[in-house]
């Protein structure tokens, strides 16, 4: 093997692909040749590091210096300074710009210190397309471990003595599923699994996927093996092209090794993995609805039971999991049940990855131990908020969760914690919202999402949450009336408890708990025809302060609609019938003589 | 190669048929025939659902309903540029909606639709996965990351100029 002095890592996920991350590895390629260093300097394509917000990210080994925010102009620079004459590039390192200390190396940045990566242990690491590297990462051997040595019991007891739960949402035990199915009788039986990855501010089971396939690929073989199926299925959604491509090249170098396949390691198990792409419907998150979707139908829910264990897809056995939950697999049987629970808390045990995102200053993916406060991944590992603004709440699990307000920031997170507060862990989609953030409307956006993705199968949910959505509407344009608020509570309880799948019990979520800590933003817009936080349009006018205005006129020329008029050096004023609430003139203005409210 | 019977006079129609040939067979074979025969023809008009149902021997009703059912799939062509704005929770919060607004203004066509040139297209998506750059818009392939609403029109009058 080639002993190379240094490694150029680059992150090759969707963030950082979208800035250009593919011309700096070619970049580095070419510049790594001008300087003949081709034979010392390894460059290699990896998936996300998880700080998204500062990509695109560029790392180099050994010494773990970690760049930010490189274009692919800087990459002659690195090549000159860094790789030939051995000094670190000062202005692309991360926090250059801040004026705390200059953070040299992954080991001392806080983003990463507090972190406790299990399911992302190889994303940022290895090259996705290299099954070599996977391997040398102890890559396959627990699916060899597995193989040779365990029953298929043995292999379902450590993942039930494990403790862990599912990560698609709704923390089911998994090895307590595995055991359904295992127990049920059928020469046929499916492992499938569910990359549809349906919270809109989600994208970590992406990034496993794109950063690490083959963890996923080894799991869904064990899976196989524990419940004595010979046939896998990934349901992934088609908006993820870079995924896709990863798992295929995955796939095909595993058949080469004969890792999967036929006669797997020469143990005379088999089993095949196939790609079922999705295509755009939010229910088909749903167990059930994946299922009669890969069975090419429109992807509506089934009432259970049967439960997928004992009749699932084509009728048959099956098992499904989250991506997040297989990539734990691999480690759990390695490391074995016993560390895996001296991680977390109680209830909840291994870690958990959040895609954290919204107002926050490292928006990225961060995978945490359970029981981490949110206070700690908020201001800790994610920066805190940017430009001095307030927190207000945090929004978690997506569509079907809700917002956790600052009092609750010391809660340590696990399933149980959020369900209490009334928002749930879900996927893991980490919202940060500020002061800036209207609730009402975000709730109305969550209702927006549910009304357009409802199958519209079962009535409470495809007209109930319309008749919501309708009454949020009335109230954010400004036409909200007394006994507006309980309709809505009232309707919100009702399709909870009546509609047919998750989505619709869940669709009311994140207004129940809007309404439970942020009541007062929807009382100032139903009686006092205020939008407290400046966001609702509606009920937004700018208004020009006489004493403040020195009459420049600037505010006038830049308006769109003329709305504004005065004559010089006079204070302005704006014409409200005009006004289009761009909130153009406020910012224009140099003398703070425009107002909001 | 099929054997279709038909006169397979042009290439997407060939296409097509290899495709329906390839997945005969498979269970659950409309929906992956239906992705790769939106690539080739870019949306799926009724006459090649007809197609699809024929050569899968299901109802046409069934495709329909199937086609209808998944945002991916598209009753209408596309532009030559097709814009995606991202609606994800993250880049709602950080102000798509304001992109949105301004690209409806800009391109004078609501959500959905095309320019009568056939130039862009517009829809909304859900995240894209460049939450870091949020808010997002996507452009063909291209994304382009912290956006504010003025930045639109300089975005848009770039693809413009191209194709003149
Ligand atoms: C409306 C709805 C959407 C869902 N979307 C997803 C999803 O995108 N990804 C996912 O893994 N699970 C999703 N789930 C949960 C799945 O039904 C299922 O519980 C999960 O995939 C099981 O895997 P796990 O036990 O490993 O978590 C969704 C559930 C509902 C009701
Ligand atoms: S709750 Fe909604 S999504 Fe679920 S089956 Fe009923 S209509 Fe369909
Ligand atoms: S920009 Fe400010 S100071 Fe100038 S006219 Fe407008 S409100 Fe007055
Ligand atoms: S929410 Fe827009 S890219 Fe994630």
């Amino acid at each position: 093997m080639h002993f190379y002095r240094a490694h150029v890592l680059c992150c090759a996920g969707t963030g950082c692909t979208s800035s250009k991350s593919l011309d700096i590895i070619s970049n580095f390629e070419k510049y790594i040749k001008e300087n003949q260093l081709e034979n010392e300097v390894k460059v290699i394509k990896t998936g996300c590091f998880g700080l998204c917000a500062e990509g695109p990210i560029v790392v180099v080994y050994p010494e773990g210096t970690m760049y930010v925010r490189v274009s692919p102009a800087d990459v002659k620079e690195i090549v000159e300074e860094h790789l030939v004459k051995g000094r670190a590039v000062q202005r692309l390192l991360a926090g250059h710009d801040k004026t705390a200390e200059v953070s040299q190396s992954l080991d001392n940045i806080e983003f990463f210190t507090r972190q406790k990566r299990i399911a992302l242990r190889n994303c940022g690491v290895i090259n996705p397309e290299c099954i070599d590297e996977y391997i040398a990462r102890d890559g396959y051997s627990a699916l060899a471990k597995v193989l040779t040595q365990m029953t298929p019991q043995q292999v379902i007891d450590e993942v039930t003595a494990s403790n862990l739960r599912g990560r698609g949402g709704a923390g089911f035990p998994t090895g307590r599923k595995w055991q359904f199915a295992a127990n049920s009788k059928g020469d046929i039986k499916y492992v499938c699994c569910n990359a549809d990855e349906g919270d809109p501010g989600a994208f970590m089971d992406r990034s496993i996927l794109e950063g690490d396939p083959h963890s996923v690929i080894e799991a869904m073989t064990i899976a196989g093996y524990a419940i004595g199926a010979n046939h896998g299925l990934i349901y992934i959604r088609a908006e993820y092209p870079i995924a896709v491509q990863r798992l295929k090249i995955a796939i095909q170098q595993a058949n080469e090794y004969g890792l999967l396949g036929e006669n797997i390691l020469g143990t005379g198990f088999s089993f095949d993995l196939q790609i079922r792409l999705g295509a755009g419907a939010f229910v088909c998150g749903e167990e059930t609805a994946l299922m009669t979707s890969i069975e090419g139908k429109r992807g509506e829910p089934r009432v259970r039971p049967p439960f997928p264990a004992v009749k699932g897809l084509f009728g048959k056995p099956t098992v499904l999991n989250n991506v997040e939950t297989y990539a734990n697999i691999p480690v759990i049987i390695l490391k074995g049940a016993e560390w895996f629970n001296t991680i977390g808390t109680e209830r909840s045990k291994g870690t958990k990855v959040f895609a954290v995102g919204g107002n926050i200053v490292n928006t990225g993916l961060v995978e945490i131990a359970m029981g981490t406060t949110l206070r700690e991944i908020v201001y800790d590992i994610g920066g805190g908020i940017p430009n001095g603004k307030k927190f207000k709440a945090a929004q978690t699990g997506g569509p079907s969760g809700g917002c956790i307000p600052a009092e609750h920031l010391d809660t340590p997170i696990e399933y149980d914690t959020l369900t209490k507060l009334g928002s749930m862990m879900g996927s893991g989609g980490l919202i940060v919202l500020d002061e800036d953030n209207c609730m009402v409307d975000i709730a109305k956006f969550f209702l927006e999402f549910t009304v357009d993705e409802s199958c519209g199968k079962c009535p409470p949910c495809r007209i109930g949450t319309k008749r919501m959505l309708e009454l949020l509407e009335k109230i954010t344009s400004g036409d909200g009336e007394d006994g507006d608020i309980e309709k809505l509570e009232e309707l919100a309880k009702s399709i909870s408890k009546s509609a047919l799948c998750g989505l619709g019990q869940t669709a009311p979520n994140p207004v129940l708990s809007t309404l439970r800590y942020f009541r007062h933003e929807y009382e100032a817009h139903v009686y006092d025809k205020k939008c407290p936080a400046g966001v609702c349009k509606a009920m937004l006018h700018y208004h020009i302060i006489a004493d403040k205005c020195i009459g420049c006129g600037l505010c006038a020329r830049k308006c769109p609609t003329s709305a504004i008029s005065g004559d010089k050096k006079q204070p302005h004023v704006i014409d409200q019938s005009k006004c289009i609430k761009c909130g153009v003139c406020m910012e224009s203005c140099k003398f703070a003589a425009i107002y909001r409210g | 190669m099929s054997k279709c019977g038909c006169t397979c006079s042009d290439a997407k129609e060939k296409q097509l048929q290899e495709i329906i040939e390839k997945y005969k067979n498979t269970e659950g074979a409309l929906i992956p025939v239906l992705h790769e025969a939106q690539e080739v023809y870019g949306y799926l008009p009724l006459s090649v659902q007809s197609k699809i149902a024929e050569g899968l021997n299901v109802p046409l009703a069934e495709v329909y309903g199937v086609v209808t059912f998944y945002t991916q799939f598209s009753l209408y062509p596309k532009g030559a540029y097709k814009i995606q704005v991202c609606l994800g929770t993250a880049c709602y919060v950080k102000g798509a909606a304001l992109v949105l607004n301004e690209l409806q203004k800009e391109l004078g066509i609501e959500v959905g639709k095309c320019t009568e040139d056939g130039k862009f297209s517009l829809d909304a998506c859900r995240c894209i996965g460049a939450c870091g750059l949020a808010p997002v818009i996507m452009i063909n392939d291209d994304v382009y990351g912290r956006l504010k609403p003025e930045d639109v029109k300089g975005i848009i009058q770039k693809y413009k100029d191209m194709t003149e």
